[in-house]
Protein backbone atom coordinates (compact mmCIF):
# COMPACT_ATOMS: atom_id res chain seq x y z
CA UNK A 1 0.00 0.00 0.00
CA UNK A 2 3.02 2.18 0.91
CA UNK A 3 4.59 1.29 -2.61
CA UNK A 4 1.22 2.68 -4.30
CA UNK A 5 1.56 6.64 -2.95
CA UNK A 6 5.19 6.47 -4.07
CA UNK A 7 4.54 5.22 -7.52
CA UNK A 8 0.65 6.99 -7.87
CA UNK A 9 1.85 10.56 -7.68
CA UNK A 10 4.93 11.02 -10.04
CA UNK A 11 3.03 7.79 -12.53
CA UNK A 12 -0.19 10.22 -12.50
CA UNK A 13 1.68 13.89 -12.60
CA UNK A 14 3.50 12.12 -16.14
CA UNK A 15 0.15 10.59 -17.59
CA UNK A 16 -1.38 13.38 -17.20
CA UNK A 17 1.08 16.29 -18.42
CA UNK A 18 3.21 13.77 -20.60
CA UNK A 19 1.33 11.55 -22.17
CA UNK A 20 -2.10 13.17 -22.41
CA UNK A 21 -0.69 16.60 -23.93
CA UNK A 22 0.72 13.82 -26.83
CA UNK A 23 -2.23 12.15 -27.42
CA UNK A 24 -4.18 15.97 -27.84
CA UNK A 25 -1.52 16.55 -30.64
CA UNK A 26 -1.78 13.08 -32.51
CA UNK A 27 -6.11 13.96 -32.52
CA UNK A 28 -5.58 17.47 -33.37
CA UNK A 29 -3.13 16.75 -36.33
CA UNK A 30 -6.12 14.03 -37.31
CA UNK A 31 -8.50 16.96 -37.15
CA UNK A 32 -9.01 20.11 -39.54
CA UNK A 33 -8.38 23.81 -39.12
CA UNK A 34 -11.57 26.38 -38.46
CA UNK A 35 -11.79 30.82 -37.95
CA UNK A 36 -13.05 29.55 -34.19
CA UNK A 37 -11.21 29.22 -30.60
CA UNK A 38 -9.85 26.76 -30.18
CA UNK A 39 -9.09 27.20 -34.07
CA UNK A 40 -9.62 23.57 -35.39
CA UNK A 41 -13.04 21.41 -35.48
CA UNK A 42 -13.76 18.52 -34.86
CA UNK A 43 -14.86 19.12 -31.20
CA UNK A 44 -15.40 16.16 -29.10
CA UNK A 45 -19.14 15.79 -27.86
CA UNK A 46 -20.50 12.97 -25.96
CA UNK A 47 -24.08 13.72 -27.25
CA UNK A 48 -23.05 12.59 -30.90
CA UNK A 49 -21.31 9.29 -30.03
CA UNK A 50 -17.54 8.54 -30.59
CA UNK A 51 -18.62 7.18 -33.92
CA UNK A 52 -19.22 10.10 -35.84
CA UNK A 53 -16.56 11.64 -34.07
CA UNK A 54 -13.80 9.23 -35.45
CA UNK A 55 -15.33 10.15 -38.69
CA UNK A 56 -14.53 13.31 -39.09
CA UNK A 57 -10.90 13.03 -38.72
CA UNK A 58 -8.45 12.32 -41.42
CA UNK A 59 -5.38 12.35 -42.73
CA UNK A 60 -5.50 15.81 -44.41
CA UNK A 61 -2.72 17.86 -42.89
CA UNK A 62 -0.35 14.86 -43.30
CA UNK A 63 -1.09 14.40 -47.17
CA UNK A 64 -0.92 18.60 -47.03
CA UNK A 65 2.74 18.18 -45.68
CA UNK A 66 3.72 15.99 -48.50
CA UNK A 67 2.01 18.54 -51.23
CA UNK A 68 3.61 21.52 -49.44
CA UNK A 69 7.85 21.53 -50.61
CA UNK A 70 8.22 23.63 -47.49
CA UNK A 71 7.31 20.93 -45.08
CA UNK A 72 9.52 18.09 -46.77
CA UNK A 73 12.35 20.26 -47.70
CA UNK A 74 12.26 21.68 -43.60
CA UNK A 75 12.76 17.65 -42.55
CA UNK A 76 15.49 17.42 -45.27
CA UNK A 77 17.29 20.51 -44.03
CA UNK A 78 17.04 19.86 -40.71
CA UNK A 79 18.02 16.39 -41.26
CA UNK A 80 21.22 17.93 -43.05
CA UNK A 81 21.88 20.55 -40.67
CA UNK A 82 22.14 18.18 -37.52
CA UNK A 83 24.46 15.60 -39.46
CA UNK A 84 26.72 18.17 -40.74
CA UNK A 85 26.94 19.70 -37.32
CA UNK A 86 27.06 16.52 -35.01
CA UNK A 87 30.22 15.54 -37.30
CA UNK A 88 31.81 18.86 -37.21
CA UNK A 89 31.49 18.37 -33.13
CA UNK A 90 32.72 15.01 -33.16
CA UNK A 91 35.71 16.82 -34.96
CA UNK A 92 36.26 19.49 -32.51
CA UNK A 93 34.95 17.21 -29.29
CA UNK A 94 37.18 14.48 -29.66
CA UNK A 95 40.89 15.80 -29.64
CA UNK A 96 39.77 17.72 -26.55
CA UNK A 97 38.12 14.44 -24.99
CA UNK A 98 41.39 13.16 -25.67
CA UNK A 99 43.65 15.13 -24.35
CA UNK A 100 41.95 15.81 -21.31
CA UNK A 101 41.52 11.90 -20.79
CA UNK A 102 45.67 12.10 -21.25
CA UNK A 103 45.70 15.21 -18.84
CA UNK A 104 47.76 14.73 -15.25
CA UNK A 105 45.36 13.48 -12.63
CA UNK A 106 45.81 16.91 -11.03
CA UNK A 107 44.52 18.89 -13.71
CA UNK A 108 41.23 16.38 -14.79
CA UNK A 109 39.09 17.95 -12.19
CA UNK A 110 39.47 21.75 -13.55
CA UNK A 111 39.36 20.48 -16.85
CA UNK A 112 36.03 18.54 -16.42
CA UNK A 113 34.37 21.93 -14.34
CA UNK A 114 35.87 24.40 -17.52
CA UNK A 115 34.03 22.06 -19.75
CA UNK A 116 30.41 21.44 -17.78
CA UNK A 117 30.35 25.14 -16.44
CA UNK A 118 29.45 26.39 -19.90
CA UNK A 119 27.04 24.27 -19.97
CA UNK A 120 25.21 25.57 -16.64
CA UNK A 121 25.06 28.81 -18.55
CA UNK A 122 21.60 30.14 -20.21
CA UNK A 123 21.57 28.36 -24.17
CA UNK A 124 20.18 31.59 -25.10
CA UNK A 125 23.16 33.69 -23.70
CA UNK A 126 25.67 31.60 -25.33
CA UNK A 127 24.06 31.35 -28.80
CA UNK A 128 23.34 35.74 -28.56
CA UNK A 129 27.15 35.81 -28.05
CA UNK A 130 27.97 34.75 -31.25
CA UNK A 131 26.10 37.58 -32.56
CA UNK A 132 28.29 39.97 -31.73
CA UNK A 133 31.34 38.03 -33.21
CA UNK A 134 29.56 36.62 -36.26
CA UNK A 135 27.99 39.93 -37.58
CA UNK A 136 29.22 42.01 -40.52
CA UNK A 137 30.85 44.67 -38.41
CA UNK A 138 31.64 41.94 -35.33
CA UNK A 139 34.58 41.11 -34.13
CA UNK A 140 35.27 38.26 -36.47
CA UNK A 141 35.25 40.19 -39.60
CA UNK A 142 37.19 43.55 -37.76
CA UNK A 143 40.13 41.00 -36.44
CA UNK A 144 40.33 39.69 -39.72
CA UNK A 145 40.34 42.85 -41.62
CA UNK A 146 43.17 44.03 -39.51
CA UNK A 147 45.12 40.89 -39.94
CA UNK A 148 44.82 41.55 -43.61
CA UNK A 149 43.61 38.08 -44.50
CA UNK A 150 40.31 39.64 -46.04
CA UNK A 151 39.37 42.87 -47.97
CA UNK A 152 35.93 42.48 -47.49
CA UNK A 153 33.76 41.37 -44.22
CA UNK A 154 32.87 38.14 -44.63
CA UNK A 155 28.79 37.60 -44.17
CA UNK A 156 28.75 34.71 -41.77
CA UNK A 157 25.79 35.76 -39.64
CA UNK A 158 22.02 34.37 -40.79
CA UNK A 159 23.60 31.73 -43.06
CA UNK A 160 23.63 28.13 -42.48
CA UNK A 161 27.02 28.52 -41.22
CA UNK A 162 26.60 30.52 -38.28
CA UNK A 163 24.00 28.02 -37.56
CA UNK A 164 26.95 24.97 -37.36
CA UNK A 165 29.09 27.47 -35.36
CA UNK A 166 26.41 28.13 -33.17
CA UNK A 167 25.37 24.10 -32.88
CA UNK A 168 29.08 23.32 -32.27
CA UNK A 169 29.44 25.89 -29.50
CA UNK A 170 26.11 25.54 -27.36
CA UNK A 171 26.76 21.22 -27.87
CA UNK A 172 30.14 20.68 -27.43
CA UNK A 173 29.88 19.66 -23.57
CA UNK A 174 27.55 16.86 -24.90
CA UNK A 175 29.92 15.24 -27.30
CA UNK A 176 33.13 15.57 -24.94
CA UNK A 177 31.74 14.33 -22.18
CA UNK A 178 30.39 10.89 -22.52
CA UNK A 179 33.95 10.12 -25.29
CA UNK A 180 35.98 11.80 -22.37
CA UNK A 181 34.03 8.74 -19.76
CA UNK A 182 35.29 5.98 -22.57
CA UNK A 183 38.84 7.47 -22.79
CA UNK A 184 39.37 7.59 -19.28
CA UNK A 185 38.41 4.30 -18.67
CA UNK A 186 40.72 2.67 -21.74
CA UNK A 187 44.03 0.51 -20.38
CA UNK A 188 46.91 3.05 -21.77
CA UNK A 189 49.06 -0.60 -21.56
CA UNK A 190 46.77 -1.52 -24.62
CA UNK A 191 48.19 1.60 -26.44
CA UNK A 192 51.39 0.80 -25.62
CA UNK A 193 51.16 -3.32 -26.38
CA UNK A 194 50.17 -1.79 -30.11
CA UNK A 195 53.34 0.25 -30.14
CA UNK A 196 55.35 -2.66 -29.08
CA UNK A 197 54.32 -4.90 -31.20
CA UNK A 198 55.21 -2.72 -34.44
CA UNK A 199 52.28 -0.28 -34.50
CA UNK A 200 52.89 2.99 -35.25
CA UNK A 201 51.14 6.08 -33.00
CA UNK A 202 48.63 6.59 -35.72
CA UNK A 203 47.69 3.05 -36.21
CA UNK A 204 47.67 2.69 -33.02
CA UNK A 205 44.76 5.04 -32.00
CA UNK A 206 43.14 4.42 -34.98
CA UNK A 207 43.28 0.21 -34.14
CA UNK A 208 42.42 0.87 -30.74
CA UNK A 209 42.00 4.02 -29.15
CA UNK A 210 39.35 4.52 -31.40
CA UNK A 211 37.45 1.13 -31.56
CA UNK A 212 37.54 1.07 -27.86
CA UNK A 213 35.86 4.74 -27.41
CA UNK A 214 33.23 3.55 -29.88
CA UNK A 215 30.20 3.46 -27.13
CA UNK A 216 31.57 7.15 -26.28
CA UNK A 217 31.57 8.72 -29.60
CA UNK A 218 28.33 6.85 -30.23
CA UNK A 219 26.41 8.15 -27.37
CA UNK A 220 28.12 11.78 -27.93
CA UNK A 221 26.71 11.95 -31.41
CA UNK A 222 22.72 11.03 -30.65
CA UNK A 223 23.24 13.62 -27.87
CA UNK A 224 23.64 16.08 -30.49
CA UNK A 225 22.11 14.92 -33.01
CA UNK A 226 18.97 14.10 -31.07
CA UNK A 227 18.04 17.70 -29.86
CA UNK A 228 19.45 19.49 -32.88
CA UNK A 229 16.85 17.94 -35.05
CA UNK A 230 14.13 19.87 -33.12
CA UNK A 231 16.31 22.51 -32.79
CA UNK A 232 14.59 26.84 -32.73
CA UNK A 233 16.63 29.10 -31.01
CA UNK A 234 20.31 29.07 -33.04
CA UNK A 235 18.20 28.94 -36.91
CA UNK A 236 16.08 31.48 -35.46
CA UNK A 237 18.81 33.82 -33.97
CA UNK A 238 21.65 33.26 -36.45
CA UNK A 239 19.91 31.77 -39.29
CA UNK A 240 18.28 33.34 -42.18
CA UNK A 241 15.64 33.18 -44.00
CA UNK A 242 16.97 30.06 -45.74
CA UNK A 243 18.33 27.84 -42.97
CA UNK A 244 15.08 26.03 -42.75
CA UNK A 245 14.71 24.28 -39.35
CA UNK A 246 11.55 22.15 -38.52
CA UNK A 247 11.75 23.78 -35.33
CA UNK A 248 11.42 27.06 -36.55
CA UNK A 249 8.58 25.89 -39.38
CA UNK A 250 6.30 24.46 -36.21
CA UNK A 251 7.01 27.60 -34.27
CA UNK A 252 6.00 29.53 -37.09
CA UNK A 253 3.14 27.79 -38.44
CA UNK A 254 1.70 27.40 -34.69
CA UNK A 255 2.28 31.18 -33.59
CA UNK A 256 2.15 32.97 -37.13
CA UNK A 257 -0.39 31.24 -39.18
CA UNK A 258 -2.35 30.10 -36.28
CA UNK A 259 -2.82 26.87 -37.98
CA UNK A 260 -2.96 24.44 -34.99
CA UNK A 261 -3.63 21.34 -37.21
CA UNK A 262 -0.84 21.72 -39.31
CA UNK A 263 1.57 22.27 -36.46
CA UNK A 264 0.86 19.26 -34.74
CA UNK A 265 0.66 17.12 -37.88
CA UNK A 266 4.31 18.83 -37.99
CA UNK A 267 5.55 17.49 -34.49
CA UNK A 268 4.06 14.62 -35.16
CA UNK A 269 6.14 13.71 -38.20
CA UNK A 270 9.27 15.07 -36.26
CA UNK A 271 9.00 12.48 -33.74
CA UNK A 272 8.45 9.57 -36.21
CA UNK A 273 12.10 10.42 -37.85
CA UNK A 274 13.40 11.16 -34.26
CA UNK A 275 12.20 7.60 -32.59
CA UNK A 276 15.17 5.78 -35.15
CA UNK A 277 17.32 7.55 -33.52
CA UNK A 278 15.90 7.17 -30.19
CA UNK A 279 16.18 3.43 -30.54
CA UNK A 280 19.52 3.33 -31.45
CA UNK A 281 20.49 5.56 -28.96
CA UNK A 282 19.02 3.42 -25.88
CA UNK A 283 20.40 -0.07 -27.67
CA UNK A 284 24.18 1.94 -27.61
CA UNK A 285 23.41 2.53 -23.75
CA UNK A 286 22.37 0.14 -23.20
CA UNK A 287 25.44 -2.42 -24.52
CA UNK A 288 27.39 -0.18 -22.51
CA UNK A 289 25.49 -1.05 -19.31
CA UNK A 290 26.08 -4.80 -20.27
CA UNK A 291 29.85 -4.22 -20.84
CA UNK A 292 30.06 -2.43 -17.60
CA UNK A 293 28.92 -5.49 -15.71
CA UNK B 1 48.28 7.96 -19.38
CA UNK B 2 49.78 10.81 -18.36
CA UNK B 3 51.99 11.98 -21.79
CA UNK B 4 51.31 15.69 -22.46
CA UNK B 5 52.27 15.54 -25.57
CA UNK B 6 51.78 19.44 -28.01
CA UNK B 7 49.17 17.98 -29.75
CA UNK B 8 46.87 17.42 -26.34
CA UNK B 9 48.04 20.77 -24.79
CA UNK B 10 46.81 22.66 -28.69
CA UNK B 11 43.74 21.17 -28.68
CA UNK B 12 42.58 21.72 -25.06
CA UNK B 13 43.58 25.14 -25.82
CA UNK B 14 41.85 25.88 -29.05
CA UNK B 15 38.76 23.95 -27.88
CA UNK B 16 38.52 26.17 -24.57
CA UNK B 17 39.43 29.09 -26.38
CA UNK B 18 36.34 28.49 -28.34
CA UNK B 19 34.24 28.36 -25.54
CA UNK B 20 35.27 30.99 -23.90
CA UNK B 21 36.21 33.61 -25.81
CA UNK B 22 32.58 33.96 -27.47
CA UNK B 23 31.48 34.62 -23.28
CA UNK B 24 35.05 36.77 -22.14
CA UNK B 25 33.89 39.19 -25.56
CA UNK B 26 30.44 39.38 -24.10
CA UNK B 27 31.62 40.37 -20.83
CA UNK B 28 34.00 42.78 -21.84
CA UNK B 29 31.67 44.69 -23.82
CA UNK B 30 28.78 44.72 -21.15
CA UNK B 31 31.01 47.44 -19.65
CA UNK B 32 31.60 49.30 -22.52
CA UNK B 33 30.45 53.74 -22.99
CA UNK B 34 29.10 53.28 -26.42
CA UNK B 35 25.88 51.95 -27.45
CA UNK B 36 27.29 50.19 -30.46
CA UNK B 37 28.81 46.78 -28.88
CA UNK B 38 31.21 46.29 -31.03
CA UNK B 39 33.37 49.34 -30.83
CA UNK B 40 35.18 50.09 -27.77
CA UNK B 41 34.60 53.49 -26.45
CA UNK B 42 35.75 53.39 -22.86
CA UNK B 43 34.67 51.76 -19.46
CA UNK B 44 31.33 52.50 -17.88
CA UNK B 45 28.64 50.67 -15.57
CA UNK B 46 25.74 52.12 -16.96
CA UNK B 47 24.75 50.03 -18.99
CA UNK B 48 23.80 47.64 -15.56
CA UNK B 49 22.19 51.42 -13.85
CA UNK B 50 19.83 51.39 -16.72
CA UNK B 51 19.37 47.55 -16.25
CA UNK B 52 18.38 48.30 -12.86
CA UNK B 53 15.77 51.09 -14.17
CA UNK B 54 14.35 48.48 -16.36
CA UNK B 55 10.98 47.36 -14.88
CA UNK B 56 10.68 44.87 -17.95
CA UNK B 57 13.16 42.93 -17.45
CA UNK B 58 13.25 43.50 -13.32
CA UNK B 59 9.30 41.70 -13.37
CA UNK B 60 10.72 39.29 -15.91
CA UNK B 61 13.85 38.01 -13.79
CA UNK B 62 11.10 37.98 -10.75
CA UNK B 63 8.40 36.07 -12.60
CA UNK B 64 11.75 33.64 -14.12
CA UNK B 65 12.85 33.08 -10.05
CA UNK B 66 9.44 32.26 -9.25
CA UNK B 67 8.49 29.57 -11.15
CA UNK B 68 12.11 27.98 -11.12
CA UNK B 69 12.19 27.69 -7.32
CA UNK B 70 8.05 26.38 -7.87
CA UNK B 71 9.39 24.30 -10.55
CA UNK B 72 12.25 22.76 -9.21
CA UNK B 73 11.30 22.00 -6.05
CA UNK B 74 7.72 19.87 -7.06
CA UNK B 75 10.81 18.10 -9.59
CA UNK B 76 13.02 17.32 -7.01
CA UNK B 77 10.36 15.68 -4.99
CA UNK B 78 8.67 13.88 -7.57
CA UNK B 79 11.87 13.09 -9.57
CA UNK B 80 13.08 11.34 -6.25
CA UNK B 81 9.92 9.42 -5.72
CA UNK B 82 10.13 8.46 -9.26
CA UNK B 83 13.96 7.30 -9.38
CA UNK B 84 12.90 5.25 -5.98
CA UNK B 85 10.35 3.40 -7.43
CA UNK B 86 12.45 3.27 -10.74
CA UNK B 87 15.71 1.62 -8.75
CA UNK B 88 14.24 -0.12 -5.42
CA UNK B 89 10.44 -0.30 -6.34
CA UNK B 90 10.57 -4.11 -8.11
CA UNK B 91 7.92 -4.94 -11.04
CA UNK B 92 4.59 -3.21 -10.91
CA UNK B 93 2.22 -2.76 -13.05
CA UNK B 94 2.75 -0.26 -15.82
CA UNK B 95 6.10 -0.32 -15.07
CA UNK B 96 7.30 -0.08 -18.76
CA UNK B 97 5.34 2.39 -19.50
CA UNK B 98 6.90 4.12 -16.37
CA UNK B 99 10.35 4.37 -17.40
CA UNK B 100 9.07 5.32 -21.00
CA UNK B 101 7.82 7.87 -19.62
CA UNK B 102 10.48 9.08 -17.76
CA UNK B 103 12.97 8.84 -20.19
CA UNK B 104 11.00 10.24 -23.59
CA UNK B 105 11.22 13.91 -22.37
CA UNK B 106 14.72 13.96 -22.11
CA UNK B 107 14.44 13.56 -25.75
CA UNK B 108 11.60 15.34 -26.99
CA UNK B 109 12.11 18.32 -28.95
CA UNK B 110 11.33 21.35 -26.76
CA UNK B 111 9.07 22.98 -29.43
CA UNK B 112 6.55 19.43 -28.92
CA UNK B 113 6.57 19.37 -25.48
CA UNK B 114 5.56 22.94 -25.41
CA UNK B 115 2.91 22.90 -28.09
CA UNK B 116 1.46 19.15 -26.53
CA UNK B 117 1.46 21.14 -22.94
CA UNK B 118 -0.66 24.34 -24.41
CA UNK B 119 -2.68 21.86 -26.33
CA UNK B 120 -3.86 20.33 -23.18
CA UNK B 121 -4.17 23.89 -21.28
CA UNK B 122 -6.07 25.40 -23.60
CA UNK B 123 -8.23 21.99 -23.51
CA UNK B 124 -8.98 21.99 -20.07
CA UNK B 125 -9.72 25.83 -19.89
CA UNK B 126 -6.62 26.34 -17.74
CA UNK B 127 -5.67 30.28 -17.62
CA UNK B 128 -2.12 30.51 -19.02
CA UNK B 129 0.22 32.35 -16.91
CA UNK B 130 2.66 31.21 -14.09
CA UNK B 131 1.32 28.52 -12.71
CA UNK B 132 1.11 26.26 -16.51
CA UNK B 133 4.75 27.28 -16.65
CA UNK B 134 5.55 25.92 -12.91
CA UNK B 135 3.16 22.41 -14.26
CA UNK B 136 5.52 22.30 -17.48
CA UNK B 137 8.75 23.08 -16.24
CA UNK B 138 8.05 20.66 -13.57
CA UNK B 139 7.40 17.87 -15.74
CA UNK B 140 10.44 18.16 -17.77
CA UNK B 141 13.04 18.74 -14.90
CA UNK B 142 11.25 15.81 -12.38
CA UNK B 143 13.00 13.90 -15.63
CA UNK B 144 15.95 15.19 -15.37
CA UNK B 145 16.07 15.02 -11.33
CA UNK B 146 15.14 11.12 -11.62
CA UNK B 147 17.81 10.18 -14.13
CA UNK B 148 20.42 11.91 -11.28
CA UNK B 149 19.17 10.44 -8.59
CA UNK B 150 18.56 7.32 -9.60
CA UNK B 151 22.37 6.74 -11.03
CA UNK B 152 22.98 7.80 -7.45
CA UNK B 153 20.68 4.83 -6.06
CA UNK B 154 22.04 2.43 -8.35
CA UNK B 155 25.66 2.86 -6.84
CA UNK B 156 24.86 2.79 -3.17
CA UNK B 157 25.17 -0.55 -1.07
CA UNK B 158 21.58 -1.41 0.04
CA UNK B 159 23.13 -3.19 2.66
CA UNK B 160 22.80 -0.57 4.49
CA UNK B 161 19.08 0.09 3.90
CA UNK B 162 18.85 -3.32 5.34
CA UNK B 163 20.93 -3.40 8.34
CA UNK B 164 18.78 -0.32 9.64
CA UNK B 165 15.68 -2.31 8.58
CA UNK B 166 16.85 -4.76 10.63
CA UNK B 167 17.70 -2.65 13.72
CA UNK B 168 14.33 -1.71 13.87
CA UNK B 169 13.70 0.73 11.67
CA UNK B 170 10.63 1.46 10.09
CA UNK B 171 10.87 1.56 6.24
CA UNK B 172 10.15 5.40 6.06
CA UNK B 173 12.90 5.88 9.35
CA UNK B 174 14.92 3.74 7.19
CA UNK B 175 14.36 6.04 4.48
CA UNK B 176 15.11 9.21 6.72
CA UNK B 177 17.94 8.17 8.50
CA UNK B 178 19.86 6.12 5.94
CA UNK B 179 19.11 6.49 1.98
CA UNK B 180 17.85 10.46 1.87
CA UNK B 181 21.68 11.38 3.56
CA UNK B 182 23.54 8.89 0.99
CA UNK B 183 21.26 10.46 -1.76
CA UNK B 184 21.32 14.11 -0.53
CA UNK B 185 24.04 15.70 -3.02
CA UNK B 186 22.35 13.68 -5.87
CA UNK B 187 18.55 15.21 -4.77
CA UNK B 188 20.74 18.78 -4.53
CA UNK B 189 22.64 18.22 -7.92
CA UNK B 190 19.06 17.35 -9.08
CA UNK B 191 17.51 20.26 -7.91
CA UNK B 192 19.94 23.03 -9.17
CA UNK B 193 20.12 21.41 -12.29
CA UNK B 194 16.08 21.73 -12.32
CA UNK B 195 16.21 25.16 -11.42
CA UNK B 196 18.96 25.91 -14.20
CA UNK B 197 16.84 24.55 -16.69
CA UNK B 198 13.68 26.32 -15.67
CA UNK B 199 15.55 29.44 -15.90
CA UNK B 200 17.26 28.40 -19.15
CA UNK B 201 14.33 27.84 -20.76
CA UNK B 202 12.92 29.81 -23.84
CA UNK B 203 10.49 27.19 -25.96
CA UNK B 204 8.47 25.61 -23.33
CA UNK B 205 7.73 28.31 -21.53
CA UNK B 206 7.25 30.67 -24.83
CA UNK B 207 4.46 28.46 -25.82
CA UNK B 208 3.00 27.78 -21.81
CA UNK B 209 2.86 31.51 -20.69
CA UNK B 210 -0.33 33.76 -21.51
CA UNK B 211 0.02 37.66 -21.44
CA UNK B 212 0.22 38.05 -17.52
CA UNK B 213 3.66 36.41 -17.18
CA UNK B 214 6.70 36.98 -19.13
CA UNK B 215 9.65 35.29 -17.94
CA UNK B 216 13.62 36.64 -18.34
CA UNK B 217 14.35 34.05 -21.23
CA UNK B 218 11.22 35.47 -23.27
CA UNK B 219 12.39 38.60 -22.62
CA UNK B 220 15.47 38.23 -23.62
CA UNK B 221 14.75 36.21 -26.75
CA UNK B 222 12.39 39.13 -27.83
CA UNK B 223 14.98 41.63 -27.42
CA UNK B 224 17.61 39.85 -29.10
CA UNK B 225 15.75 39.61 -31.97
CA UNK B 226 16.03 43.28 -33.00
CA UNK B 227 19.99 42.84 -32.38
CA UNK B 228 22.78 43.14 -29.88
CA UNK B 229 22.75 45.47 -27.02
CA UNK B 230 24.60 46.14 -24.10
CA UNK B 231 21.67 46.23 -22.10
CA UNK B 232 21.35 42.75 -22.70
CA UNK B 233 25.42 42.23 -22.57
CA UNK B 234 25.04 43.64 -19.08
CA UNK B 235 22.36 40.98 -18.17
CA UNK B 236 24.02 38.82 -19.68
CA UNK B 237 27.26 39.25 -17.09
CA UNK B 238 25.23 39.37 -14.52
CA UNK B 239 23.69 36.20 -15.12
CA UNK B 240 26.92 34.53 -15.82
CA UNK B 241 28.51 35.34 -12.65
CA UNK B 242 25.60 33.84 -10.99
CA UNK B 243 26.34 30.52 -12.33
CA UNK B 244 29.85 30.84 -12.54
CA UNK B 245 29.66 31.28 -8.53
CA UNK B 246 26.86 29.14 -7.76
CA UNK B 247 28.72 26.35 -10.27
CA UNK B 248 32.35 26.53 -8.28
CA UNK B 249 30.31 26.44 -5.07
CA UNK B 250 28.41 23.66 -5.20
CA UNK B 251 31.33 21.37 -6.55
CA UNK B 252 33.25 22.25 -3.59
CA UNK B 253 30.40 21.36 -1.43
CA UNK B 254 29.98 17.64 -3.10
CA UNK B 255 33.90 17.59 -2.80
CA UNK B 256 33.89 17.85 0.33
CA UNK B 257 31.18 16.19 1.55
CA UNK B 258 32.22 13.42 -0.81
CA UNK B 259 35.25 13.39 1.12
CA UNK B 260 33.75 13.52 4.28
CA UNK B 261 31.30 10.40 3.36
CA UNK B 262 34.31 8.07 1.94
CA UNK B 263 36.16 8.91 5.73
CA UNK B 264 32.74 8.08 7.74
CA UNK B 265 32.11 4.66 5.96
CA UNK B 266 36.04 4.08 6.20
CA UNK B 267 35.74 4.26 9.91
CA UNK B 268 32.07 2.28 9.77
CA UNK B 269 33.77 -0.74 8.49
CA UNK B 270 36.82 -0.57 10.49
CA UNK B 271 34.53 -0.30 13.78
Amino acid sequence: MRRFFLIAPPFAWLLLLFLVPFVIVVKISLSDAALAIPPYVPKFSWAEGIGTYFGQLDFENFTFLTEDDLYWKAYLSSLKIATVSTILTLLVGYPMAYGMARASSEWRPTLMMLVILPFWTSFLIRVYAWMGILSNEGFLNQFLLWAGIIDTPLIILNTNTAVYIGIVYTYLPFMILPIFSALERLDGSLIEAAEDLGCSRLTAFWLVTIPLSKTGIIAGCFLVFIPTLGEFVIPSLLGGSNSLMIGKVLWEEFFSNRDWPVASAVAVILLLILIIPIVLFQRNQQKQQEAEQ
Amino acid sequence: MNKTSWFNVVSLTLGFAFLYIPMIILIIFSFNESKLVTVWAGFSTKWYGELLHNEAFLNAAWVTIKVAVFSSTIATVLGTMAAYVLVRGGRFMGRTLFSGMIYAPLVMPEVITGLSLLLLFIGIGLDRGVLTIVLAHSTFSMCYVSVVVSSRLVTFDRSLEEAALDLGCSAAQAFRLVTLPIIAPAVISGWLLAFTLSLDDLVIASFTTGPSATTLPIRIFSAVRLGVSPEINALSTIMIAIVTFGVITASLITKHQMVRQKREEQEAVRG
